[in-house]
């Protein structure tokens, strides 16, 4: 196994405030990471700077060895989100962001926007179809018509038509009920096993997250604060007292 | 009565560019741009001033007409696109009025505010364009291919990605789509149709004046696609129709004397309003991309 995505002791700020304050994290290949955390302690900012979306005040971001983003005395230099999806990273991002007005399969097709050949882009779309039935059952629909669970189907879907090599989701389970956020999670699990995408989940949802993962991070206002094997972190007295309410 | 007629469809040809252009901008981008006027002016312009003052044929000021308002579109394009919903709208409103500003102070090119008359008649097969049937052909054989043009990008992988990104652009820029690199495309082919519409408006005048193009044109031009439906080609023609018939409506029925001039400025802010709250998605509304049968997936189901 080699690392995949590694953070270096990066640090970004809005405005006066800092977000996250040297953080240093590895993902490696093949994995399911999490990163699980309250509100406001960064996580999503930590996503957003991997994917260029959030400019880094200092550290470095770099993916397979190649450098994403980089703070160099104090100007940042970052690949842009868009070129992103060439490199094999594909982004689900928070709340979803479906394209509500285009039809789930009108979705699919610009989650493979940079693949040129049809019958590529009409093979996945298959497969797709074939993973979550429920899209391919209403694949003329407007997405908007979707429930919040199937949207979230809908956006890991379109995500993985691009055949990334990591896959990062920004709270998959936002406002859905646990035993969607259940499905979800075992569909990814799958997507792990058998597509060997390696996954980067950042979460509310600490138990279910966990459960799901090779490896969690803990993160608490802009740091890391604990770092295992995420067995581990289910059995740890902390976590269990902060985060799985025991 | 029939003279009338005409002058409404030869207007509703130059504006139907302009609106079609606003369409791609708007429509399909979901930028609220106030500048058509600007690159309209300088189509007019660039007709006038290439064959006034160089003895150009029209049909050579043409490309140079086009060009030239892409390449603004750009330029303003590449600054101002960054901004979001009214700063935009605000950005670009000022780009055309610094224009029309340019265009009326600029004396040794433009002529100021008296602006450039005699532009000479086209020439087609030896023979001068003139009479009012020959215009309306000559403009909507224009409007028709700009429009074939826009359907077939709107279709086309391009438009796909424009509909991204006015859906959204977060999720755009991470399924690989350059935000900006389309925004800028699409301006500027919205422009290029507002300068085409500016070298027909100078030939049918045979004169240009900086007077013309003021703000209201662009707020005409965003009312014609509101109208007629954003993201629909065909529904933004036929708002410039509706929009160009009622603003002649109290000429054409000799009520000029008892209607005033300005109260086609209320009318037109009425029917604004009443859109809004009755029909928002505008009178044909927006074109659904028709999804061809595919071999493998069961299509029709």
């Amino acid at each position: 196994m080699s690392e995949l995505l590694k953070i270096d002791n990066i640090s970004v700020s809005y405005g006066n405030i800092s977000a996250l304050k040297g953080v240093s994290m590895s993902v490696q290949e093949g994995e399911i990471v999490s990163l699980i955390g309250a509100n406001g302690a960064g996580k999503s900012t930590l996503l957003k700077s991997i994917v260029g979306l959030e400019p880094l005040k200092e550290g470095s971001i770099s993916f397979r060895g190649e450098v994403l983003g980089q703070a160099k005395g104090g100007h940042y230099k970052g690949v842009p989100t868009n070129l992103l999806v060439r490199k094999g990273v594909a982004l689900v991002p928070e709340g979803r962001r479906v394209f509500a007005d285009l039809t789930i399969e009108e979705n699919l097709d610009m989650g493979a926007f940079m693949v040129r050949e049809d019958s590529v882009v009409q093979q996945r779309k298959e497969e797709m179809y074939e993973f979550f039935p429920i899209l391919g059952n209403r694949r003329k629909q407007k997405s908007r018509s979707l429930s919040g669970g199937e949207q979230q189907m809908l956006a890991v879907a379109r995500a993985l038509m691009s055949n990334p090599t990591l896959l990062l989701l920004d709270e998959p389970g936002l406002g859905l009920a646990p035993l969607i956020v259940q499905d979800i999670f075992n569909k990814l699990a799958i997507i792990n096993r058998e597509n060997k995408v390696t996954i980067f989940i950042v979460e509310q949802n600490a138990r279910l997250a966990l459960k799901s993962s090779d490896m969690g991070y803990v993160m608490e206002n802009g740091r890391i604060v604990l770092a295992d094997k995420a067995k581990a972190l289910l059995k740890n007295a902390q976590v269990r007292a902060a985060y799985l309410g025991e | 009565m029939l003279n009338f007629f005409l002058l409404i469809v030869i207007y509703a040809g130059i504006y139907a560019l302009m609106a079609l252009g606003q369409n791609m901008i708007t429509g399909y981008v979901g930028i609220l741009s106030l500048c058509q006027a600007g690159f309209f002016a300088v189509g007019s312009y660039v007709t006038a001033i290439l064959s006034v003052k160089l003895g150009w044929s029209f049909w050579a000021t043409i490309p140079v007409a086009v060009i030239l308002s892409a390449l603004l579109g750009v330029l303003i394009g590449l600054p101002t696109l960054r901004l979001k919903g009214d700063y935009l709208a605000i950005a670009t409103l000022g780009f055309a009025e610094i224009l029309r500003t340019i265009i009326n102070n600029w004396d040794s090119l433009t002529n100021g505010p008296n602006g450039i008359s005699r532009i000479p008649k086209a020439m087609l097969f030896g023979a001068p364009i003139k009479s009012k049937y020959a215009y309306i052909l000559l403009i909507w054989f224009f409007v028709l291919i700009v429009w074939a043009l826009f359907e077939r990008i709107a279709k086309s992988r391009m438009g796909r990605a424009l509909e991204a990104v006015r859906e959204d652009e977060i999720a755009a820029s991470s399924m690989g789509i350059n935000i900006t690199k389309y925004k800028v495309w699409a301006f500027a082919l919205g422009a290029s149709a507002a300068g085409l519409a500016g070298c027909l408006q100078a030939l049918y005048i045979s004169s240009v004046m900086p007077g013309t193009y003021v703000f209201m044109v662009s707020i005409m031009a965003l009312c014609m696609v509101v109208l007629g439906g954003m993201g629909n080609f065909a529904a933004v023609i036929l708002g410039a129709f509706i929009i160009q018939l009622i603003s002649y409506f109290p000429q054409m029925v000799g009520l000029s004397n008892i209607i005033p001039a300005q109260a086609r400025q209320i009318l037109f802010g009425l029917i604004l309003v009443l859109m809004m709250i009755y029909r928002p998605q505008g009178i044909l509304g927006r074109k659904e991309r028709k999804y061809k049968k595919t071999k493998t997936g069961e299509a029709s189901k």
